[in-house]
């Protein structure tokens, strides 16, 4: 950049237009949002009027009880990011949006399966479970229910493992991610 | 103190010097407390017009216009203008009146989820929750609505939480961690930025209601003068720029003239102050500005690179950018011949295609002519509302508006029925100016009734109804694209716009002779009061040029 004044030649050609367009990822936002009614709404609304399509979402609360934080997913393939987090940032209750980088964060999502199961399948899926660092939170005589936590990845691979077996039905929270490091999320 | 004559004091401390609006149970105790107040409340026969009203005063003013209203169905009718004031970037704060907490959710009588039916049309709410927290509410809410990219705020109100004494203090500091608009533009920006301009051989200034907003017209003309850059403004921009000017391409967009357009699709760069590329103004997006870079100021990032990317993103108030751009340019000492070849290829853009249209050979009136026998009447010394529609365009076309918050309209929304109580506002907020209106014989019935306020304040507004019997922008729209069935547009011969004046107390005339129009307009403007006048113009005239819808710019026809 030249100092004012300089005469100093600019080619337009060689302007290059913001990245706004679509990254073609999956994003992770956190939202930092005042704790005062219609707060989820506004966030809510402004998604759909946008047509902003939220992959998941999970709502809590935060060491200060003035605020809660709003974790989402969202497509990035599909959306512009720049232009969902420039219209949440318009909303007065939404104080902070942090874009979480890929690799230094760490999300998490709980999963509970219930797994249809007999005497002869049980162990099986009870060594599966092990594997996964999966708890047994219940079990009835045709069934058993397991905890699962971890990446989303990961709880997706569980299902698959277990589905052959007879899923009754599963449970699933979004994703809740925090930064890596010092620094707060 | 009463909560609600606290609000009255909040309202004193904003400045405020007029409130319009309508009573109803909801706010009964509101209302008692202006009995007393030193404001002036406008009593008007519609809450949609009070909304109306609001706004065109906070357009002529540029202060926050506000508005009150009941619960329920007077909320409901506030949902247009609160709207259109969010569309359209307007500063009004709406009161709305709610039935008591013990009542809500209850279905309790005219209640409404005012709180919620108005959420994605508001910059932002609140729904008071403890009555001591009004007076902080309150001076949040024009804080709010005035600063940043202004808006409509609306406060909700349940009747109990206003009926009870508080402990009022007085608010002097606003804190809203999560609301810190950027009003400085990036200096680097900046500097780039007239760096583009300085090497830009076919720039053109595209502005829009930002720049008015921002009080920016005279930076806005600075920069465009020193570097005899080309300038269009949009619909909501018109008055940022003097039309009179030889620097002045005329509007631009759906009924642009075609200097303004084609300068748009032939330029190299192209700087857009305070506007949003709108579908009215890019066309057919694909094949808008194909060669141009864009340089984009505005104070809401969200409208950067929102519907066509900025190549020089800056952020901040119009006027803080505008005048730093204007001095950078200034210390660069480009060379302005190299605008010689873009000003002769606009030039003859300019003689070619002037705004024009085929006058009648007899007395007829056509539409155009009625615009320019009112620019003439009013030697352009006018404010000016509209409605919405062909009169509207044709208005934007022809009334050279040479300086800003003269014209005053409904762009984003367009709402047939803003103009006459827009006006009201207006000749409010400006008592000592010459308030017109230019409506249809549509547009006008929409919020005719507000005639009666107008009566009542003695307001000397000149209510010119552009009379083709026709809803036409839409039979112009069914004659070219729905191959001339025309359903419901026939507007038949009624009411009698004189009889209606009579009616309302006012003077009422009807003109319908081109030969002693200028002339007659002149009488009606010098007389005292408010008149309604009936102007027989063309039955079926369409409104040229145009951009077809999802057209290209140089695919303008007529």
């Amino acid at each position: 950049m030249g100092e004012p004044g300089t005469k100093e030649m600019l080619s337009l050609e060689e302007l290059q237009a913001t990245a706004s367009g679509r990254t073609g990822r999956k994003h992770i936002l956190s939202i930092l949002v005042e704790n005062k009614p219609g707060v989820l709404t506004r966030v809510a609304g402004l998604f759909a009027r946008r047509g902003f399509n939220i992959d998941t979402l999970v709502v809590g609360p935060t060491d200060d009880p003035r605020l809660s934080r709003i974790t989402m997913t969202l497509d990035g393939a599909v959306h512009s990011i720049d232009q969902v987090t420039k219209q949440l940032h318009k909303l007065i209750n939404v104080l902070k949006i942090r874009d979480l980088e890929p690799e230094d964060t760490i999300a998490r999502e709980l999963a509970m399966f219930k797994v249809t199961t007999d005497a002869a399948s049980r162990a099986e899926v009870m060594q599966l479970a092990e594997i996964f660092k999966g708890r047994i939170v219940d079990v009835s005589k045709r069934s058993l229910t397991v905890e699962v936590v971890g990446t989303s990845e990961k709880v997706a691979a569980f299902e698959k493992l277990v589905r052959p077996f007879g899923l009754v039905e599963m449970v699933q929270t979004g994703e809740i991610a925090i930064s890596r490091g010092r620094v707060a999320t | 103190m009463r909560a609600v004559d606290a609000i009255m004091r909040c309202l004193e401390a904003e400045g405020v010097d007029v409130i319009f609006g309508y009573p109803g149970g909801a706010n009964l105790p509101t209302y008692d407390a202006i009995y007393d107040s030193p404001i002036r409340h406008v009593f008007v026969r519609h809450e949609a017009g009070g909304g109306h009203a609001a706004e065109g005063y906070a357009k002529a003013s540029g202060q926050v216009g506000v508005c009150f209203a009941t619960s329920g169905p007077g909320a409901t009718n506030i949902l247009t203008p609160l709207t259109d004031a969010m569309m359209d970037s307007v500063p009004v704060v709406f009161f709305t009146g709610q039935v008591r907490t013990d009542l809500l959710g209850t279905d309790g009588f005219q209640e409404a989820d005012t709180y919620g039916i108005t959420m994605p049309v508001v910059k932002h709410s609140f729904m008071i929750q403890r009555p001591d927290e009004i007076p902080r509410v309150i001076h949040e809410a024009f804080h709010i609505a005035r600063t940043g990219r202004p808006g409509p705020v609306l406060i909700d109100m349940p009747t109990d939480l206003t009926r009870v004494e508080i402990d009022y203090e007085p608010v002097t500091d606003v804190n809203l961690p999560g609301y810190q608009p950027t009003v400085e533009g990036n200096q680097k920006q900046i500097r780039l930025a007239a760096k583009a301009l300085a090497n830009a051989n076919r720039p053109v200034i595209y502005a829009g209601g930002g720049v008015v907003n921002a009080n920016a017209a005279a930076e806005l003309t600075h920069l465009a003068t020193t570097g005899r850059f080309p300038v269009t403004c949009t619909l909501m921009g018109l008055g940022a720029f003097p039309a009179p000017h030889e620097q002045w391409l005329g509007m631009l967009g759906m009924h642009g003239t075609r200097a303004a357009n084609y300068a748009m699709d032939e330029a190299d760069l192209i700087l857009c102050a305070g506007a949003r590329f709108d579908d009215r103004i890019t066309g057919k997006l694909s094949e808008f500005a194909p060669r141009a870079k864009f340089i984009h100021i505005d104070v809401d990032p969200a409208e950067i690179g929102k519907n066509v990317p900025a190549h020089i993103p800056i952020v901040g108030d119009a006027k803080n950018v505008l005048a730093r751009l204007a001095s950078e340019y200034e210390s660069i000492d480009a060379d302005v011949e190299r605008l010689a070849a873009w000003w002769q290829r606009i030039d003859g853009w300019r003689t070619q295609h002037p705004l024009r249209y085929e006058d009648s050979a007899d007395d007829e009136i056509k539409p155009q002519f009625m615009v320019q026998a009112l620019y003439e009447a009013t030697a352009g010394k006018a404010i000016v509302a509209t409605d919405v529609g062909q009169h509207q365009m044709w208005t934007a076309q022809y009334f050279h508006f040479d300086a800003p918050r003269k014209w005053i309209n409904s762009g984003g929304l367009g709402t047939m029925g803003f103009g006459l109580p827009a006006a009201i506002g207006a000749q409010i907020a400006r008592p000592q100016e010459l308030v017109c209106v230019v409506s249809g014989d549509a547009s006008i019935q929409m919020n005719v009734q507000e005639l009666a306020t107008m009566r009542e304040h003695d307001l000397p507004v000149k209510v010119f109804v552009m009379n083709n019997g026709y809803l036409g922008m839409v039979r112009q729209w069914q004659e070219l694209f729905w191959d001339r069935r025309y359903s419901s547009v026939d507007m038949g011969n009624w009411p009698d716009f004189v009889k209606l004046a009579d009616a309302y107390g006012i003077a009422g005339h009807r003109l319908e002779d081109k030969t002693t129009l200028v002339d007659d307009m002149r009488r009606i403007i010098a007389a005292d009061g408010p008149a309604l006048v009936d102007v027989r113009v063309t039955r079926e005239e369409n409104t040229y040029p145009m951009i077809a819808p999802g057209a290209a710019a140089r695919d303008m026809v007529g």
